[in-house]
C-alpha cells in the first residue's frame, strides 16, 4: 500500500502548526496515490491525547512514540523513534517539517534508512505515480523540480507554505516501541528568549528591523508592533543588525540566516540587499518602510511607506491595535 | 587534537544565477566561486582552537568536488589549515552520496572533531552533517554558533527556535556550524605563500549515483510591482486598510 507518513512536531505537549501542514500535504498525496496517512507523534507520556487533532486533518492512523525523555526534541531519541516507525514499512513518502528540529532529524533518519532526502519543499505534486518536489535553491535565486529514485521518498516541507485543511479521518492510535539506545547528546541548559516565543522561520507574520533603526534601544518599537499583531508574529533582523550585535543571529533573515515564507513580512529600515531578499522574497505580502524612496526593498514590496520609522512605527502599532487582530 | 573541516565550492552569494541550456544546472560562466560562508566560520573556529593550544594539533580540510575546487582548498590552506584533500567527483543535490564519499575519507583519518557548515548555500539542503555523523557512528550537534572543547568533550551553543540550547557530547563528534561571533579571517600574503607548500592530496570520490534527479530549474516568479502607499505617519491608516481589505493579511 502506498501509504504516507507525516512526522509531526509537538512542543511541551502542544502540536505545532507545521504538524497540520505536514498531515494536510500527506493527505493530498495519499488521495492521489490511494494510500493511508499515518502521523508519527513523538511525545512525552500522555501524548496520544493529541491524536484527534491529527485525525481532523486527515490522519488515518496516529503512531505514537511515548517516552518522558521526548517532551523536548533530542536528536538520538527522536531519530530512533522515527526509524522504528518507518523502517520496513515501504511508505511512498515520509514528510517532515523543515523546522529547526525537523532539519536536524530528517537527515539522520535518511542516513539510517539509506534513503535520499529533499529539504524545504514548497510544492508537492504527484505525476505518473511519482512525487515531483519543488524547492528553492541558491538562497531562493532559483527553484528546482526534483524527483527521488527510491521507493520511499523523504521530504521536509517548508513551514507556512502548505495551508492546513481539515479532512477528518479515523486517527486510530497505534504505539511505536522505541528501542532503548545510547543517547549521546546531553542537553545542559535551554536559554529561551522568552516563553512560547515564535521562531522567525515559522511565524505567520515577521517584523524585521534593519540598520536604519539606529540601535538596539529602538527595538521596543518593533516589539510593540509584533505584540499588537498577535502571538503569530515574530521579530527578524538584517545581517547588518546582527553583525552589530544588536540582535541574535537566530533572528537573521537572509541567505546566511533564516529563509522565511510568512503571510506578512515587514521590512523596517532595511535596504533590501540581494542576500536579504533571498530569505524573504517568498513571503505572501511584503511591506517596506524606508526613508529612501530609491531603496531596492521597494522593488519587491507590495506596499511601501516612505518616511522615518521612528515616526511611522508608533502610529502603525496604534492603528493595528485598533483592529484588535490576533493571529 | 585533529580537526577536519568539510568545505564546498559554491557560487558567491551575490552572483546572479543563470540557468544553463540544459535547464537542470547553473551556467558557471562569469560566476565567482567561494568557500560556502558557514564553512568559513567552521574553519575559523578550528584555527582559533589550534592557536589557543599554541599551534598544537592539526586542521585538515576536505572537499568533494571537481578539479576547480582545489582553488577553495588553497584558500583554506592560506587561511591556516595544515593539509587538504580533494575527493574528485561531481557533488550533486543528493547529500547522502556526498556524505558517503566524505565518510569514506574521514573514517580512516580518525579525527577528534569533524566540522561542517550548517548548510551549503548552493543546494541549501542542510543535511550532509548529520548524515555523515550517522555513517561514522558519531554523535552530532547541528546549527552551533559557539563551541568549546574540554576534557574530551565538546560543549555547544546551538540555535533553536527562540533561544539557545547548551548541549554536550563526548569526542569524537560531528558539529555543524552557523555564524558565531568570530569573523573568518582573510588569508595574509604570508599565508598565501605558505599554502603553496602545504600538502594537497587528490583521490577519487566514492560518490555513487545521485538518487535525486533535477528535472528542471526555473527562476523565482517575479513579484508583481507593488505600490508606494504614501509618505510619513499620515499614510499609515491607508496602509492598514490595504493590508486588511486588499491583501487580507490582517
Ligand atoms: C556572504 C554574505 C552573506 C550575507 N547574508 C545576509 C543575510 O543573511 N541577511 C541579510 O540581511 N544580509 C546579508 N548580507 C548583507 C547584505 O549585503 C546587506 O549588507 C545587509 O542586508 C544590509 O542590512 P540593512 O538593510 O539593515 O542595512 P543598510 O543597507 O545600511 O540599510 C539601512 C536602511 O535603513 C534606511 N533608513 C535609515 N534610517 C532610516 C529611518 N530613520 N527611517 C526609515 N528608514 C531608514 C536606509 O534608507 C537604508 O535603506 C550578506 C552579505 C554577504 C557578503
Ligand atoms: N561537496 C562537498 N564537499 C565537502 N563538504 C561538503 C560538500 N557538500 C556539503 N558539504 C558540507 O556539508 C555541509 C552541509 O551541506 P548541505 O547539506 O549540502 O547543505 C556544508 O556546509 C559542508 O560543510
Amino acid at each position: 500500500m502506498p501509504n504516507i507518513l507525516a512526522v509531526v512536531e509537538q512542543r511541551d505537549g502542544v502540536l505545532r502548526r507545521v504538524s497540520f501542514e505536514a498531515v494536510t500535504a500527506a493527505r493530498r498525496i495519499a488521495d492521489v496515490v490511494g494510500g493511508e496517512v499515518h502521523a508519527l507523534l513523538i511525545a512525552a507520556s500522555g501524548g496520544a491525547a493529541l491524536a484527534p487533532e491529527l485525525a481532523r486533518y486527515g490522519a488515518d492512523k496516529v503512531l505514537v512514540a511515548e517516552n518522558d525523555a521526548f517532551k523536548l526534541y533530542n536528536a538520538d531519541g527522536y531519530t530512533a523513534a522515527a526509524e522504528a516507525a518507518a523502517r520496513g514499512k515501504d511508505y511512498f513518502a515520509v514528510l517532515f517539517g523543515a523546522t529547526a528540529a525537523g532539519k536536524d532529524l530528517a537527515p539522520r533518519v535518511a542516513a539510517r534508512l539509506d534513503l535520499p532526502l529533499v529539504s524545504d519543499a514548497t510544492v508537492l505534486e504527484v505525476q505518473s505515480n511519482d512525487l515531483v518536489i519543488t524547492r528553492p535553491m541558491y538562497g531562493g535565486r532559483a527553484f528546482a523540480k526534483v524527483t527521488i529514485d527510491a521507493a520511499t521518498r523523504l521530504v521536509s516541507i517548508r513551514p507556512n507554505v502548505f495551508a492546513p485543511q481539515e479532512s477528518a479521518k479515523a486517527g486510530a492510535v497505534e504505539n511505536v516501541t522505541v528501542p532503548a539506545g545510547n543517547w549521546r547528546v546531553k542537553v545542559l541548559e535551554v536559554k529561551a528568549a522568552g516563553g512560547g516565543k515564535m521562531d522567525v522561520g515559522e511565524a505567520s507574520i515577521v517584523v524585521s528591523g534593519g540598520r536604519g533603526l539606529k540601535g538596539p534601544e529602538n527595538w521596543h518599537l518593533l516589539e510593540e508592533l509584533a505584540a499588537a499583531l498577535g502571538p503569530g508574529a515574530a521579530l527578524g533582523a538584517s545581517r547588518a543588525v546582527v553583525d552589530a550585535g544588536w540582535r541574535p543571529h537566530g533572528e537573521q533573515v537572509g541567505q546566511t540566516g533564516k529563509t522565511v515564507s510568512p503571510q506578512l513580512y515587514f521590512a523596517v529600515a532595511i535596504s533590501g540587499a540581494m542576500q536579504h531578499l533571498a530569505g524573504m522574497r517568498s513571503a505572501r505580502t511584503i511591506v517596506a518602510i524606508n526613508k529612501d524612496p530609491e531603496a531596492p526593498i521597494f522593488k519587491v514590496a507590495d506596499y511601501g511607506l516612505v518616511g522615518d520609522v521612528m515616526e511611522i512605527l508608533p502610529r502603525l502599532t496604534e492603528e493595528v491595535k485598533k483592529l484588535g487582530v490576533s493571529h | 587534537m585533529k580537526t577536519i573541516v568539510c568545505i564546498k565550492r559554491v557560487p558567491d552569494t551575490e552572483a546572479r544565477i543563470k540557468i544553463g541550456g540544459d535547464n537542470t544546472s547553473v551556467d558557471a560562466a562569469g560566476i565567482k566561486y567561494v568557500i560556502s560562508p558557514y564553512e568559513e566560520f567552521a574553519l575559523e573556529a578550528a584555527l582559533r582552537m589550534k592557536e589557543a593550544k599554541g599551534g598544537e594539533g592539526e586542521v585538515a580540510v576536505v572537499t568533494v568536488g571537481e578539479a576547480s575546487s582545489a582553488e577553495q582548498l588553497r584558500s583554506a590552506l592560506a587561511m591556516g589549515a595544515d593539509r587538504a584533500v580533494l575527493l574528485k567527483g561531481q557533488p550533486t543535490i543528493d547529500g547522502l552520496a556526498t556524505a558517503r564519499a566524505l565518510a569514506e575519507e574521514i573514517r580512516g583519518a580518525s579525527p577528534d572533531l569533524v566540522l561542517l557548515g550548517m548548510k551549503a548555500v548552493d543546494d541549501d539542503q542542510q543535511q550532509v552533517g548529520p548524515m555523515l555523523a550517522e555513517m561514522l557512528g558519531l554523535p552530532c550537534v547541528t546549527v552551533v554558533a559557539e563551541f568549546e572543547v574540554q576534557d574530551g568533550k565538546v560543549v555547544c551553543h546551538r540555535e533553536i527556535e527562540g533561544g539557545v540550547e547548551i548541549v554536550e557530547c563526548a569526542l569524537p563528534a560531528v558539529v555543524t556550524v552557523t555564524k558565531g561571533k568570530n569573523e573568518p579571517r582573510y588569508p595574509s600574503l604570508k599565508g598565501i605563500m605558505a599554502a603553496k607548500k602545504k600538502p594537497l592530496e587528490e583521490r577519487e570520490a566514492k560518490l555513487g549515483p545521485s538518487r535525486v534527479r533535477v528535472q528542471s530549474l526555473s527562476y523565482p516568479p517575479d513579484r508583481p510591482a507593488g505600490k508606494i502607499v504614501g509618505k510619513g505617519a499620515d499614510a499609515v491608516p491607508e496602509l492598514v486598510r490595504l493590508l486588511r481589505e486588499e491583501a487580507k493579511a490582517l
